[in-house]
């Protein structure tokens, strides 16, 4: 026999959550989640196809949150009639951690209420709940059956993934984002690069990343096709979480004697803003060659690229300046948490000032399902995570996909623009 | 389990927006219908019950949307056999038991409108037109139990009602 390799974050988590001592890649097994996240998306069917078969209780309440975040404030009568099922239905099931329409889009919320923790397994019904990564939780998307069968039993079936490594080097330049980086991963690797696999973010570049860059990444790890999306817990982690969480936090991070499938190292320094074209987030081009490009419509917002940062950054892009006539710019912070704090610090006042809509803290248009929706021929840009064709409004609308800077920036000039020449000098 | 029907092909990166759009959500069914893979104008007008889908590489990516693989079973498709799925995809398929099969090479097996049975239990893939044969990757035996026993609902309504269940 040789010598036993360690494990990487993945396979740390799966062993340990199915009681075994170590696993490798390919193996099914059986593994206790530690937390489960659902969504008004698809909560109540869930609910419901447990009723069905004659069960009304889940495994632990408290190991469940539930968010109301897809239409919000309700749009239609449906939707309000289905709202208010979700309220009773937490009620009767003793669900305690339930967040209801405003208080923000479940990706953001169940970091910042100190729902996730390093070296969790999560499940989530939607498929950009790899965004727990960031704080080094295995987390991955799943759909309304598998949501039931795991609220009622804690458990449900893995196979585990081979991991891939990203190390990242070198610095983001002036007014290129951490979404820049993921769409040049994403136009070099395409969507399939991550496809059954667990992904790892490590490096210098990672490690010096904020919270809210890595939340980021590990959420439109989902476009590349990936299982998890994990960075390792450490400083910045731990601090992210002081004051959410009463659980003791520690750093935890993949054996170094880990085995990768691949390790790709990227130097950040050589990344420009980029832009996904219609209809594929791997679809991806430098801003430069995209000046032409009018837009109808430019929205920051979604799970991927509406945090705090997100706001301040296209703020001091649109500090003094307008929106281009012709052009609408909305604004949809992620959660109530951003919003009160991009109040504070002045940027939300500088969006409204230049001429932004500001919304109701939810998933607003980028599922299509909620107000800022594009009509056919109309073309949008936005700081969300696909631009699958009719995902923004009509399947004759055409959405492309940057960074908030690029995004502000293009409302400014009602056309897709390079956000670095509205950027003040020097290096932030 | 055999499936047989004639063959609708996909591309590579057909995404589960196009399989329930999120702009017939909570539309009457004949709507929806008029919009499954509505990228595919062909299969849109020509789809007829019992119809099967072969495509290319990560077949249903992006959202977690269970409507995906549930619109195709409802709108009675045979089953997809493809180059690889979006995990979730996969996931929700054998979640609902719809039949699916990952398969290198299927692409070039086939042409749209030609003869496509699937031996779902061997993981054989028969060109009935040209008379030929390939073999997809086999699902785990775990994953075929589910499939078998009708879904993750109805393992999890046998499980409830056994010893120590409920």
């Amino acid at each position: 026999m040789g010598r036993m390799h360690g494990m990487t974050m993945a396979e740390k988590i799966l062993a340990r959550a199915s009681g075994r001592a170590r696993v490798r890649p390919g193996e099914f097994l059986t593994a206790a989640v530690d937390l489960v996240m659902a969504n008004d998306a698809q909560f109540p069917q869930s609910c419901k196809a447990l009723e069905d078969i004659g069960l009304k209780r889940v495994f632990d309440p408290e190991k469940i949150v539930v968010v109301i975040d897809h239409w919000v404030p309700a749009n239609t009568p449906m939707v309000a009639e289905m709202h208010r099922g979700i309220r009773a239905t937490v009620k009767e099931l003793g669900i305690r951690h339930f967040y209801d329409a405003g208080v923000g889009i479940e990706h953001k919320v169940i970091p910042e209420k100190g729902h996730a923790l390093p070296g969790q397994l999560i499940v989530g019904s939607d498929s950009h709940s790899t965004t727990y990564g960031a704080l080094g939780a295995a987390s991955t998307g799943i759909g309304l059956t598998e949501l039931a069968y795991v609220m009622y039993t804690g458990k449900l079936w893995f196979q585990v993934p081979p991991s891939i490594k990203f190390n990242l080097t070198g610095r983001l330049g002036h007014g290129v984002a951490p979404k820049d980086l993921m769409l040049a991963l994403l136009g070099k690797f395409t969507t399939q690069a991550g496809q059954y696999k667990s992904v790892e973010f490590a490096g210098p570049a990672a490690e010096s990343m904020s919270m809210e860059g890595r939340l980021t990444l590990a959420n439109i790890s989902s476009e590349m096709g990936a299982k998890f999306a994990l960075f390792a817990a450490d400083a910045t982690t731990v601090e992210y979480l002081r004051a959410r969480t009463n659980v003791p936090v520690r750093a935890f991070g993949p054996d170094e004697d880990a085995d990768y499938e691949a390790v790709h190292t990227i130097d950040c320094s050589k990344i420009e803003p980029q832009v996904a074209i219609p209809h594929k987030p791997d679809n991806v081009k430098n801003v430069s060659e995209l000046s032409e490009i009018r837009v109808d419509q430019a929205f920051i917002g979604s799970c991927t690229n509406a945090h705090a940062e997100d706001l301040q950054r296209a703020a001091l892009i649109m500090k003094g300046r307008k929106v281009a006539p012709g052009t609408r710019f909305l604004v949809i912070p992620a959660s109530h948490e951003v919003m009160v704090e991009a109040m504070k610090n002045g940027s939300l006042a500088t969006l409204v000032e230049a001429g932004a809509m500001v919304g109701t803290p939810g998933c607003g248009p980028c599922a299509g399902g909620s107000t800022g929706v594009l009509g056919p021929g109309e073309t949008g840009i936005a700081s969300t995570n696909r631009n699958f064709k009719g995902r923004g409004g009509s399947a004759e609308s055409f959405l492309y996909l940057a960074s908030p800077e690029t995004v502000a920036a293009s409302a400014i000039e009602g056309r897709i623009a390079d956000p670095r020449k509205y950027l003040p000098k020097g290096p932030q | 389990m055999n499936i047989r029907g004639r063959v609708w092909k996909f591309g590579d990166d057909i995404n589960t927006d196009y399989m329930a759009p999120g702009f017939v959500k909570n539309q009457p069914w004949e709507l929806v219908k008029k919009a499954i893979l509505h990228i595919h104008p062909g299969f849109t007008s020509g789809f007829k019950p019992g119809d099967v889908i072969v495509a290319g590489e990560n077949f249903g990516c992006g959202s977690s949307r269970e409507a995906a693989p549930a619109n195709l079973k409802r709108l009675e498709v045979g089953c997809v056999v493809a180059e690889s799925f979006g995990r979730i995809f996969l996931r929700n398929s054998i979640a609902i038991a719809f039949p699916v099969l990952i398969c290198k090479g299927v692409t070039a097996e086939f042409e749209e409108g030609e003869e496509l049975e699937l031996d779902f239990a061997q993981s054989l893939v028969r060109n009935k037109t040209r008379g030929t044969e390939i073999r997809g990757t086999p699902l785990a035996p775990e994953l075929v139990r589910i499939v078998t026993a009708g879904g993750m609902m109805q393992l999890l309504k046998q499980q409830a009602a056994g010893p120590g269940g409920a």
